[in-house]
């Protein structure tokens, strides 16, 4: 439709300016259709959904079994809003408590490619056996492609109950 | 920068030749005569345009499973950004493209532009008539509320019916035994899989017939000289074709399409009707009964069709004039006084609760859950008008603090002294003393302790109907035997899902004489207002279960 006129179709009978407006008018008028459809449907793929319903937090395990330094994955059931449904699936976390009696529960993901990561219990270090990520207790990056830190739950503890809300991203790391 | 656009055109031109082929394309010749009255076909095809750009969309929000369907197209109504508006558009669009198509119809119907040598092209566009119906038909079923599966319950009996195929057709249809799993997955993969391919290949040869033999010229045309297609006429159907999206915009931005409550076959009181478009076969079938029924379902129609499929090899006559095609202007006329008459009738027919659905569900309806005491809170606060002060809404402020975020760290007490004295309690508010009784106010505490801004909305969207049910509920003290919605004192039965156990004339009956209907009933007589009754009742039918 983008074609300007040939000079070979004089046969038009029209005058120059009106043939103008006309392609005007029709280039006009299709802008404004495929506007009017392209920006809501733009709106429609993009922009997330309001998520009515929010993630609680959830009970997640005892803490008193925790001894300091030696981190423990964590298995529990947790609703989770999946688009039109809530889901209650198993998760689990990598649980690590301080000397300072803290407790910080890891996404069980690599923050590179969402591989699952273990703890080496001889080298005191998680490592992912996908590229060979390794983060330290911390969860800090120490080698590897891994862009940022361990992203962390949010986490609350009741006695000894420890309660796990969502997932939050560690900014990345400036080392 | 002029060169090497040439340069570009010239390169694809010579590799493609698609520039060349939408040069002949827009300088196609077209008769004398030919103007605003041919831009029918142009405005249903950009319809299906439409149609196959919002129906994608919706499929990427959207489950083909009646277990997951309606749930994902409240999620598209209710949480997705312009959901609700594709949604409009889709079902709007369907009803504009049935229009559409007849007017374009009509309109070749009464030029007599069907005649030798166009009779296949007629034929073509027949197909694509009943095509469309065919989306309508299958996609009826897709929402999967109350509405699309009684609907398709008749739809898929109707098809049994059909002499010798009948049978065969339900297997087809997946509606043997019943509707379910089968139905819907044969209606989805008919309405996305194989209805659009073939309605793209028909409207290719349609397009390719309508190319190889010229738009159709009235009498006279030959000694005139031809025109060009573009760029008058395509202005004239651009025109057009712009008008038809204006109105499709504005009806779905402003005219509600309505989801009902889920699909339930055993819900005996739901009064099916069909889409618009077919009621006036709706009302045929009533015409018929007993053995003559497989007349008015499938015969009569089978032969309209086949008629409207013949109409060039009946009217085989020379091109005349339009305006001395009396005969055919007749049968136009006849056909829409006979389409009119029984749609008429069909609407005259419809008891008025089958009109309209009493509970929207493509809105939030979290005010389900509300007690009755809440409810009738929310009627309080409408009632006294405190949004005029106190905004619901996020991100607007009102002269009074919003209550989304300050009323759930007050308790009941505070809040009763507030409405009571404002300025006493917090000392140089401007806000007026609330003129209600202790209960009353007590209610409006109630519903106050509720809000948060995450369900204000939804709270503030809680129908009328529910309101008034509550406020009469409240007013009688039901609760004081009866739970709704975990609130009340358990003598009497609770009332959650009560539509499903009993009908509105019996339960109405039953406010008159408890006993004579539930024997050893302690539940006292009650006399209401018709007005009242009616509220309370809708309100009870509208609990979930």
């Amino acid at each position: 439709m983008d074609q300007t006129p040939r000079a070979s179709s004089p046969q038009q009978g029209l005058p120059p300016t009106r043939r103008n407006f006309s392609a005007i008018a029709i280039h006009g008028i299709w802008a404004v259709i495929v506007a009017a459809l392209g920006l809501p449907a733009a709106g429609y793929l993009l922009i997330p959904a309001k998520f009515r319903r929010k993630n609680d937090f959830v009970e997640a395990g005892d803490i008193s079994q925790l001894s300091p330094q030696a981190p423990l994955e964590l298995a529990f059931r947790r609703n989770r809003v999946d688009g039109w449904r809530v889901v209650s699936e198993k998760s689990t976390a990598w649980v690590v408590k301080f000397p300072d009696n803290s407790v910080v529960a890891y996404a069980p993901q690599c923050t590179h490619l969402g591989c699952a990561y273990h703890w080496d219990q001889r080298r005191t270090h998680f490592v992912c056996p996908c590229h060979n990520s390794v983060f330290s207790l911390d969860g800090k990056v120490q080698e590897g492609p891994a862009p940022r830190p361990l992203d962390r739950y949010q986490t609350k503890i009741e006695g000894n109950k420890l309660l796990l809300g969502p997932v939050q991203q560690t900014p990345s790391q400036t080392v | 920068m002029k060169r090497q656009l040439k340069a570009i055109n010239d390169w694809v031109d010579h590799r493609t030749g698609l520039p060349t082929a939408i040069q002949t394309f827009l300088y196609e010749d077209i008769p004398a005569s030919a103007g605003w009255h041919q831009v029918f076909g142009s405005v249903a095809m950009f319809l299906f345009l439409i149609q196959a750009f919002t129906g994608a969309l919706l499929a990427f929000n959207y489950a083909p499973t009646p277990g997951d369907a309606y749930n994902s197209l409240r999620y598209i109504l209710t949480e997705v950004t312009a959901g609700r508006l594709m949604r409009g558009l889709h079902h709007w669009g369907a009803s504009m493209m049935i229009v559409v198509v007849v007017l374009h119809m009509v309109q070749v119907f009464l030029y007599g532009a069907y005649k030798k040598p166009r009779e296949t092209t007629w034929m073509v566009g027949v197909l694509l008539l009943l095509l469309t119906l065919a989306y309508g038909l299958t996609g009826y079923l897709l929402p999967w509320d109350n509405r699309a599966y009684w609907g398709t319950v008749v739809t898929t009996r109707i098809a049994a019916q059909a002499p010798l195929l009948g049978s065969y057709l339900t297997r087809l249809l997946g509606g043997e035994d019943s509707i379910g799993v089968v139905t819907f997955a044969r209606f989805f993969g008919m309405h996305v899989l194989l209805l659009p391919p073939a309605t793209a290949l028909l409207i290719g040869i349609h397009v390719y017939l309508v190319r190889k033999h010229g738009v159709a010229p009235a009498p006279g045309d030959e000694v005139l000289p031809t025109r060009k297609f573009y760029p008058q006429q395509v202005l004239k159907d651009t025109v057009a074709i712009f008008i038809a999206f204006a109105i499709l915009f504005l009806m779905a931005v402003a005219v509600r399409v309505p989801l009902e409550q889920l699909a339930d076959p055993t819900d005996t009181s739901y009064i099916p009707r069909p889409e618009w478009y077919f009621l006036f076969l709706f009302q045929t079938l009533k015409l018929f009964s007993g053995p003559l029924e497989v007349v008015g379902s499938t015969v009569l129609p089978g032969l309209a069709v086949l008629l409207l499929i013949l109409v060039p090899f009946i009217d085989r006559s020379a091109m005349i004039k339009v305006t001395r095609r009396t005969f055919a202007a007749a049968v136009v006329l006849l056909a829409a006084i006979g389409w009119g008459g029984l749609t008429a009738a069909a609407v005259l027919t419809t008891p008025p609760e089958a009109r309209q659905a009493a509970i929207d569900y493509s809105e939030p309806t979290e005010w389900m859950q509300l007690s009755p005491e809440e409810m009738a809170g929310v009627g309080y606060f409408r009632a006294e008008n405190c949004a005029s002060c106190h905004s619901l809404t996020e991100g607007t402020t009102g002269i009074g603090p919003d209550l989304t975020r300050t009323a759930s760290h007050r308790t009941a007490a505070w809040m009763i002294q507030h409405f009571k004295s404002p300025a006493g309690v917090r000392p140089g508010s401007s806000m007026p003393p609330i003129q209600l009784s202790d209960s009353q106010l007590n209610t409006l505490a109630a519903f106050l302790l509720k809000l948060n801004p995450d369900n204000a909305t939804t709270l503030s969207n809680t129908p009328d109907f529910a309101i008034q049910g509550a406020l009469v509920y409240q007013a009688r003290g039901c609760s004081d035997c009866h739970v709704v919605n975990g609130a009340g004192t358990e003598v009497g039965p609770s009332l959650n899902g009560l539509a499903k156990r009993r009908t509105r004339s019996w339960v109405e009956e039953h406010f008159d004489d408890p006993p004579k209907l539930s024997p050893g009933s302690v539940m006292p007589a009650y006399k209401f207002p018709q007005k009242d009754l009616d509220s309370l009742v809708t309100y009870l039918f509208s609990l979930p279960e």
